[in-house]
This record gives structure tokens, C-alpha cells and sequence, in this order.
């Protein structure tokens, strides 16, 4: 009995030993992870805020104005104007349906048919 | 432990037969006893503090051993930390009310040499000089070799012009990172945002401070690290700053002024949402002040904040609204305007020996502009309250606009205030101010009569301040504003739809040796719209415009400033979002815009 627990308290020493060496190396690879993603968010923060700088230079009143200038004839921008506000009750609106069906509709009376019909129904398909 | 009984029968029987006190025994028993007791808590005594002994040992070895290990290591980042949190020594950017950048940060490189490592200085520094024309090569070269074993060479450098300088391929010659602060608009608000430069420098890193305007007197707001990463709001829209400056700047043009300035101001809130001073200067490329001469000369020069001047006739609504307010007059009253005035050894005159009287109505005295009917309102109200009001509505002390040179631009008032000087003042001579000063005081007339502080940053609580004047003698100033524009000397100023109300002010410019020039002059024109509800103050000066009109040279504001000023409000009231009061479009007429 004794020598029994020897083996599995020895088998157990050894297979902790195992998982805190496999936890040790999968610790210092999650380490070198965050490094590595860090410095990656650090490269793209310092990319994102050229790109705003970027953006604000290439927006700037300036030169939207002058390329306002350049493809007038494409675009026929003008600077904003008083005269350029409007109503809304200037505006047309598409007029109402003319003829619209009531929702509710019913049949007075139910359909029939009179006279004789020429082709009668069938299943049956003919070939020539 | 065998117990031994304090009376033994057999020892005092014994003792009895000796005739001895059998009583000894059992004080030596007793004796006995209290000795045994007592060598055992010492013994228990002994044991807890030999323990406690080496508890406090162990404890404090381990403390020991561990600040050791502490104090020897290398310090390192702590790695696993999450990045959420912005560790950054950034300067906050700046940006316009709605979010669009005005100032902000871009990473370059500096250039640095380290003369010992350098294999060929003469090669390095020949080559050098081409990439960086404005080195010279003989003193760089003299720099290289006179056994420094640092020096600086450029402090920004463009990446093409990094790589040209790592193509040399000398050892010697090394770069640093920099953080530049860069203006992406250029000239646009260039005066308000100043200009940055670096502080102390080192290799790795150099600090950023502002040098001027907005980058300087929030200098510590902005480099806070508990800050980084949050924008501050100027107060500033960029469209309205960029129509505005477009416009003063084909004005100044057109009327040949050497310079100009427009302040636009929220009334109620006090925000500027435009302030424009030309000439001006680009922020990225700051340019040195200027070593000798007029100050006011430079482009770096703030028209609008920092340049004084007598404001001329723009002053005579603050009689007419005190002595309204007074309960002196009412708009109908007539008072004197018989010109010229004499007063003392002084004569008033009106513009072009003009006379006006004998008696004007204080309202005709506004709209006509009679410097001699306004003389008359303030010694109705006397030199002592005429003070009071001026100082009240902050034409005494300098703006508290959040600009470094704001707290400079004192406005220049007499010392003493003889009746002479009450009559002046009265038509805005003997006193000078800045444009930012009667932005703030056209805005405390306009929007009801409580006290407005300008400010540049986005504010979207309305402060009311001190109340100045009643509600009603502002609507009846306001009235009287827009009769100059319907009627009187501002007549080019009006805007359909917008119904401007204001006054023009020309002022004769000073002598630096005493006296007034007759071809110079300070054109002002200050007014708000749109006068049915007041919401905005435009306050726009020409420093020594001319017109030609019909062989004739004009100087008076209501040729210069005012059509200016017009077509400003008219450009830019759309963009505020104002919809002009009258119909201006039949249905036919809506254009599309994308604006």
C-alpha cells in the first residue's frame, strides 16, 4: 500500500513538474505576444494619427476651394448663398395616387359564369 | 509532577517529637511551591520570545532580501499590462467646434553627428551641404574636426531628406525621433494657434511648447499627460474662419489697406467662431519678430487682439445706450448738435464741417454719426458714470480671451478725464481699445444687455453675465444700429435677409510725436445681425484703406469697412445656418447645393 502511494505521489511530482515547464515557456510566448502586439498598436496609433494629420491637410478650405475652382464644370460648386435656402412647401411632391382601390374590397355577389365555355379542363396532355 | 502536600504528617510528627515549629515546614513548602511556578512562565517567557524572536527575523530578512532583489534588477515595462491606457507624452491636438483637426503631431526624425565615429568628415560634410543647402561647409566641417563628440545638424528633417542623408552611409551621422507639431490648414487662424517649438532636447525625444497664441496659454493643458489623446475645442468653425479670411483678404485688396482684422462672436455664449488678422504667417514656418521698428508692422502682429486703436464714431452708441438706460433721453428726445461745438480752447467739428443741429434726435444723432450731438449726451451724463459704463462693459482692463498676448493689449485710457475728455470719448477719441474689446461690448448691447466674455474655447452653456443695460434700452440701441444701415452712414452694409444693424467708426490714426495724420486712417465698421434677434457680432477694421470712387479718394468707413463687412455677413450667414428673414427664392429658383 505504501509503496503504492510512493509511485503516485512521485508520478504526480513529475507530471506537475511537466505542466508548470509546458505553463512557463506558454507564459514567456504570451509575453513576447503583447510585445509584439503593443508595439504593433504603438506603429499603428503613430500611422493613424499621420493619416488624420494627412487627412486634415488635404481637406483644408484652401484647397477644397481651389478644386472647387478646377472642376467647376463637372461639379458646379458655388459658395453658399442666402438665396439658396428653401421651403419645404416649395418643394413638389410626387401628387397622391389618383385612383386608389378601397382596402376592404368585397365581392357582392359571387362569380358566375354564363354561357358555355369552348374548352373544357383537362389533365390530359395531347401530343401531336 | 507528583504534588507535595504543604503539611507532610510524617516530617511534623517528626518535627513535634523534635519540639520544632511544625509551621517552617509548610512555609518552606510554600516557598518551594512559588518557586517552581515562577521558573516555569520564565521558561514559557523564554520560549515565546526566542519565537517571536525569529519570526520577526525571517520577516524581516525576507523584506530585505526582496528590496535587494527590487533594487538590483533591471527595470523593465511591465509587459502584460493591457495598452488600454495611453502612455504617451503627446501634446493634445487642437481642433476646430466641429471636430476638425487645427493642430496635431507627426513623427519626423532629427539629425544628430557624433564626429568621433565619423570615417570621412570632409566627404560627410560635402555631401551634407548638398541635401541642406543652407549648411555651410567649411564651418561644418570645422565643427567636425575641432574634437566634439556631439553636435546637432538639423532638427526636422523630411523623410526623403532622412533617406538621402542615410545614403551618405557614414557611421557618424545619426537620428533622433521628434515629435513636430504641424498645422495642416497653414495661414488659417495662424494668430490664433501661434506657432509650437521644441523645448529641452535630447536624442531620443525633445519636448514641444508653444511659442504663441492658443499653443502657449494653454501650454499646460495641452502638454498634461492625464490630457493625452483628448482634444481641446477651440471655440473656432474652420469654414466660417476660411470664408471669413477670404473675403477680408480680397477686401484689404481691393481697398489698398496695409491691414485688416475681423472678429466674429457668438453673443450669447461669447465664442469666437472667427478671428482673422492680415497680413499674416504661416504657423508651421513661424517667422522671427521683428528686431527693430514698428511691432505692429510684423505679420505675427494680432490685429484684432493685440492692436489698439481709437475706434472713432463705433463709441457713440454707448453714450446713447447709457444715457438711455439712464432714463436721460428716450430715441425721440432732441439734444444739442449745433456744430461746431466750442468748448474751452477746443472746437468740435463734424465730419466734412458738416452741421447737423441745432437739434438732432438722439437717434438721428446715431444714424447721421454727429460727434457734437454726442458730446452733448455724455455731459448730460457726466464724466464719472460715462467711466463707470466704460469700465463695466471691460473697455478698461485687457480681454480675457485665452491668447497669451490677450493679457498685453491693454487698452490705452487717459489718466485724467476733464470734460474734454468725456466729449471725445463720446465719439471714440482719447481712448483706444481692440476689435476683440468692441466685439465684447457690441455683444453685451446685442443680446439683451447682460455682459459677454469673449472666449476661444467651445462652450455650449450660456453664462449669463452681470446685467449692464435693460433689455429694452438694448433692443432700442439695436433699433437705432439698424437705422444707420437703413438710413445713415453704413447704407452699402445692408444684407437682404439678414438685416444688419451697426456703426462705422473712421478714425484719424495718431502721430507717433503728438497730432493726427489726414491720408491715415482706422476703419471700423461693428455690427450684428441679424437685428430682429440678435446672434451674432462682426467687428471688422481696415488699417489706411482708400477707395476711388468717381476720381474721388473715400476714407470714411461707410465706403471701406462697410461693403467688406457686407459681403462677409453675406457669405457667411448661410453657413451659420441663418436663413435669411425674407423670401429671397420662389419655388423655381432652389438651386442644389452641397456645401
Amino acid at each position: 500500500m505504501r509503496s503504492v502511494l510512493y509511485a503516485l505521489s512521485f508520478l504526480s511530482v513529475m507530471g506537475l513538474a511537466f505542466w508548470a515547464y509546458r505553463e512557463n515557456y506558454a507564459t514567456q510566448d504570451a509575453l513576447r505576444n503583447v510585445d509584439r502586439l503593443q508595439n504593433e498598436i504603438a506603429d499603428l496609433r503613430d500611422e493613424l494619427a499621420m493619416q488624420k494629420a494627412e487627412w486634415a491637410y488635404l481637406n483644408r478650405p484652401d484647397r477644397i476651394r481651389e478644386l472647387a475652382a478646377i472642376s467647376f464644370d463637372k461639379l458646379g460648386l458655388l459658395p453658399m448663398e442666402p438665396s439658396q435656402f428653401g421651403d419645404a412647401k416649395d418643394i413638389p411632391y410626387p401628387p397622391p395616387p389618383a385612383a386608389s382601390l378601397p382596402a376592404d374590397l368585397t365581392l357582392s355577389a359571387p362569380i358566375s359564369v354564363q354561357g358555355k365555355l369552348d374548352v373544357v379542363p383537362t389533365n390530359e396532355v395531347q401530343i401531336p | 509532577m507528583t504534588r507535595i502536600p504543604l503539611r507532610p504528617l510524617a516530617r511534623i510528627l517528626s518535627a513535634r517529637a523534635r519540639g520544632e515549629n511544625p509551621d517552617t515546614i509548610e512555609r518552606e513548602n510554600i516557598r518551594l511551591r512559588q518557586k517552581q511556578t515562577h521558573d516555569r512562565a520564565r521558561a514559557r517567557a523564554q520560549g515565546r520570545l526566542l519565537l517571536l524572536g525569529v519570526a520577526f527575523t525571517m520577516a524581516f530578512t525576507s523584506i530585505g532580501a526582496r528590496m535587494g532583489m527590487m533594487a538590483a534588477t533591471i527595470p523593465t515595462e511591465p509587459r502584460s499590462a493591457n495598452s488600454g491606457a495611453q502612455i504617451e507624452a503627446q501634446r493634445a491636438d487642437l481642433t476646430d467646434r466641429n471636430g476638425r483637426i487645427l493642430a496635431t503631431n507627426i513623427l519626423t526624425h532629427s539629425l544628430y553627428a557624433q564626429p568621433k565615429d565619423m570615417v570621412d568628415p570632409a566627404r560627410v560634410a560635402h555631401e551634407l551641404v548638398g541635401i541642406f543647402p543652407d549648411l555651410d561647409e567649411k564651418q561644418l566641417l570645422a565643427r567636425f574636426t575641432d574634437g566634439r563628440s556631439f553636435l546637432w545638424i538639423k532638427k526636422k528633417l523630411s523623410p526623403e531628406q532622412m533617406q538621402q542623408v542615410h545614403d551618405i552611409g557614414d557611421p557618424g551621422l545619426l537620428f533622433g525621433p521628434r515629435e513636430m507639431r504641424l498645422y495642416p490648414n497653414g495661414r488659417l487662424a495662424a494668430h490664433v494657434l501661434g506657432g509650437a517649438s521644441f523645448g529641452a532636447e535630447g536624442v531620443n525625444s525633445a519636448e514641444v511648447i508653444g511659442t504663441a497664441g492658443v499653443e502657449k496659454a494653454l501650454d499646460a493643458r495641452l502638454r498634461d499627460p492625464a490630457n493625452a489623446g483628448k482634444p481641446v475645442a477651440l471655440s473656432l468653425d474652420l469654414t466660417v474662419q476660411a470664408t471669413v479670411q477670404e473675403v477680408l483678404e480680397g477686401g484689404m485688396k481691393m481697398m489698398q489697406a496695409k491691414g485688416a482684422a475681423a472678429v466674429l462672436l457668438d453673443v450669447r455664449t461669447g465664442e469666437i467662431l472667427s478671428l482673422v488678422s492680415l497680413p499674416d504667417f504661416d504657423p508651421n514656418n513661424r517667422p522671427s519678430p521683428l528686431v527693430k521698428g514698428d511691432p505692429s508692422d510684423s505679420p505675427l502682429f494680432n490685429r484684432a487682439v493685440q492692436g489698439v486703436y481709437e475706434l472713432g464714431s463705433t463709441f457713440k452708441i454707448f453714450a446713447a445706450a447709457q444715457a438711455l438706460d439712464l432714463g436721460l433721453v428716450n430715441p425721440d428726445s432732441m439734444i444739442d448738435a449745433n456744430a461746431p461745438m466750442v468748448w474751452g480752447k477746443f472746437k468740435i467739428k463734424e465730419f466734412e464741417n458738416h452741421n447737423y443741429g441745432p437739434l438732432l434726435s438722439v437717434r438721428n444723432m446715431i444714424v447721421k454719426s454727429s460727434n457734437v450731438g454726442a458730446a452733448h449726451l455724455a455731459l448730460m451724463i457726466g464724466g464719472v458714470r460715462q467711466q463707470a459704463f466704460l469700465k463695466s462693459l471691460g473697455f478698461f482692463d485687457p480681454t480675457p480671451v485665452e491668447l497669451i498676448e490677450a493679457p498685453y493689449a491693454k487698452p490705452l485710457v487717459p489718466s485724467r478725464w476733464p470734460d474734454i475728455t468725456t466729449i471725445t470719448t463720446a465719439y471714440g477719441h482719447g481712448i483706444s481699445a481692440s476689435p476683440m474689446h468692441l466685439a465684447a461690448a457690441y455683444a453685451t448691447i446685442a443680446n439683451g444687455g447682460t455682459l459677454v466674455r469673449p472666449t476661444l474655447l467651445k462652450s455650449d452653456v450660456v453664462e449669463n453675465g452681470p446685467r449692464i443695460i435693460s433689455p429694452k434700452t438694448s433692443q432700442e440701441a439695436i433699433s437705432m444700429l439698424r437705422g444707420v444701415v437703413t438710413e445713415g452712414t453704413a447704407s452699402l452694409g445692408d444684407v437682404p435677409g439678414y438685416s444688419v444693424a451697426g456703426k462705422t467708426g473712421t478714425a484719424d490714426k495718431p502721430k507717433k510725436g503728438g497730432g493726427y495724420y489726414h491720408d491715415k486712417v482706422v476703419n471700423t465698421f461693428a455690427c450684428t445681425f441679424p437685428s430682429t434677434d440678435p446672434k451674432y457680432v462682426l467687428i471688422l477694421t481696415l488699417d489706411e484703406p482708400m477707395e476711388i470712387v468717381a476720381s474721388q479718394v473715400r476714407r470714411t468707413a461707410g465706403w471701406t469697412a462697410v461693403p467688406v463687412a457686407a459681403e462677409v455677413i453675406r457669405r457667411v450667414a448661410p453657413l451659420l445656418g441663418l436663413r435669411p428673414e425674407v423670401e429671397t427664392a420662389s419655388a423655381t429658383e432652389v438651386t442644389l447645393a452641397h456645401n
